[in-house]
């Protein structure tokens, strides 16, 4: 019963949450939906028993989300409503249809197959973790791998972008030396 | 009714009152024992050696007037006090705090076996710091919401602390991970029963002193206090807060500095295991007022740090160690 409950409410929650994501003109609101939709995603792992993809997704968003507060922080003025200067009615339609027409594909896709199976069966004696550690290390070796090389390089070319002046602090810096450092 | 289900309720309403008694009675000790160290006396004048303080504290916080400004976003504003408090509790949920208490209800003549952590689930350690990474939602939310230039200045150095410290938190409780081969808390004070040459703090003091500087970040105390440093930001997040709403970021911070220090007394000091004589509840008790007390200690004797400070010690020195100590572990662990 307690499980029913947990996934009507947090159905309800999540989906409303992302509609004020994506229908809301205030930055605030949306990142802030966003935040706790994602958040509450990790529920969904939790009642399915997979506690530690739970917690994964529970860490990872928490921190991705809160770098986006930055960018917003940076670029709007968070308390008042957002302008959006987008007029170009083709573009909204071509998104929305596309976006329409796969999330049929996707909801229609059980029906048209017979047999659901799982690829990989998972150990019985594993806790939670060690079933994740079993199946990445050994069937998904080679996507890991290829995913680990790509953060590598992502990393990289961060550090690349906002490294040039990455000895100089601004904090230390006199006033005066920074605008002629700056050449304004 | 289902056991669990009372019992969970129960434990969670025991902890709940406990912990924020604690938090109250925490802001008493901190100014006794930061009197103490500048030579002043502290609180004094309510009651005996001024501990009705927090009792005062507490009736001026419930009857002070609840400002929200008016240019401030006030679903937001009222929200995020109630992230600082709530994610701290829940936080908690996860610690095994004592002992599996049992023993016999005197009239049924039944015996009753009573585990001391709320949920116990098996990836324990990711959960609590995860949640309370999840806390610093709330002086970000706050800061922005409402409408200051201070404020504002207090939110994006709280995302500045957090893009600092998270991945040294990680990375330093990674190796302890690796050597008890768990992520439950329970495997881990179960890996340190015998005494106190098991404690992991003499195989990891590495990870130990990273794991206490992230944790210092992580609760937002001297020397990392950058949210809200009275003397560069006025009161940073908190400076149009007033009243409950106040008090609950302060119930929270107080929450977090409990909590971490249970982690740091169950991760690294042996956990509620037997010290000899000395029961497992008396040391765990000892270990966790020792750690807060420590974080008192530092708060007199440090100045805090530079937002740009904070981020080059955690990138370029702690970091780095935090990877070594875990490639020099995984090379013992696994030809050893």
């Amino acid at each position: 019963m307690f499980e029913l409950i947990a996934f009507y409410t947090i159905s309800v929650l999540t989906i409303g949450l992302f509609l004020v994501t994506v229908l809301s003109k205030n930055v605030l609101y949306a990142m802030t939906a966003l935040a706790a939709g994602m958040s509450l995603i990790s529920g969904y792992f939790f009642m399915l028993g997979a506690d530690f993809l739970g917690v994964v997704q529970l860490i990872v968003y928490v921190g991705a989300v809160m770098a986006l507060y930055a960018f917003g922080m940076m670029f709007f003025d968070v308390t008042r409503d957002i302008k959006e200067k987008n007029t170009n009615g083709a573009v909204v339609f071509i998104i929305a249809g596309s976006v329409a027409v796969m999330l049929t594909m996707i909801f229609s896709m059980p029906l048209g197959i017979n047999s659901i199976m799982t690829l990989v069966q998972p150990e019985v004696n594993a806790t939670n973790p060690e079933a994740v550690g079993l199946v990445l290390f050994t069937k998904y070796l080679v996507p890991f791998e290829v995913a680990a090389v790509m953060l590598l390089v992502a990393m990289i070319g961060g550090i690349i972008l906002a490294g040039k002046k990455m000895d100089d602090s601004l904090t230390s810096t006199e006033d005066d030396k920074i605008i002629d450092t700056e050449g304004l | 009714m289902d056991p669990l289900l009372i019992g969970t309720v129960l434990k969670s309403i025991i902890v709940l009152s406990i912990v924020s008694a604690l938090a109250g009675f925490g802001t008493y000790i901190e100014r006794k024992v930061l009197a103490f160290m500048q030579r002043r006396l502290g609180p004094t004048h309510v009651g005996p050696f001024g501990l009705l303080q927090i009792a005062a504290d507490g009736i001026k916080l419930f009857t002070k007037e609840d400002i929200i400004p008016s240019n401030a976003n006030k679903l937001i504003f009222s929200v995020a006090p109630a992230i600082a408090a709530a994610t701290a509790f829940i936080a908690i949920s996860a610690v095994p705090l004592f002992h599996t208490f049992e023993f016999t209800v005197p009239v049924i003549n039944q015996l009753v076996i009573v585990p001391s952590v709320i949920a116990d689930i098996n990836i324990g350690i990711l959960f609590v710091l995860g949640m309370m990474a999840a806390g610093l939602y709330a002086p970000l939310l706050a800061g922005m919401a409402q409408a200051n230039k201070w404020g504002i200045i207090g939110s994006s150095r709280t995302a500045v602390q957090f893009l600092s410290y998270e991945v040294v938190t990680g990375l330093s409780v990674m190796a302890p991970i690796m050597l008890v081969g768990s992520l439950s808390l329970i495997d881990f004070n179960n890996a340190q029963a015998d005494g106190v040459g098991s404690w992991i703090v003499w195989q990891q003091p590495v990870a130990f002193v990273l794991f206490l500087i992230a944790g210092f970040a992580e609760t937002n105390r001297t020397p990392f206090d950058l949210l809200e440093h009275e003397a560069e930001v006025v009161s940073g997040y908190a400076t149009e807060y007033s009243g409950l709403r106040w008090g609950m970021f302060f119930i929270g911070e107080y929450a977090n500095m409990i909590t971490i220090s249970f982690l740091l007394a169950i991760i690294f000091c042996g956990g509620y295991s037997d010290i000899g004589f000395v029961a497992g509840w008396l040391a765990m008790l000892l270990k966790v007022a020792f750690f807060f007390f420590l974080m008192l200690w530092i708060r007199a004797a440090w100045p805090h740090v530079r937002p740009d400070q904070l981020m080059w010690l955690c990138w370029k020195v702690l970091m780095p160690i935090a990877v070594i100590n875990i490639v020099i572990t995984g090379l013992v662990v696994m030809l050893g």
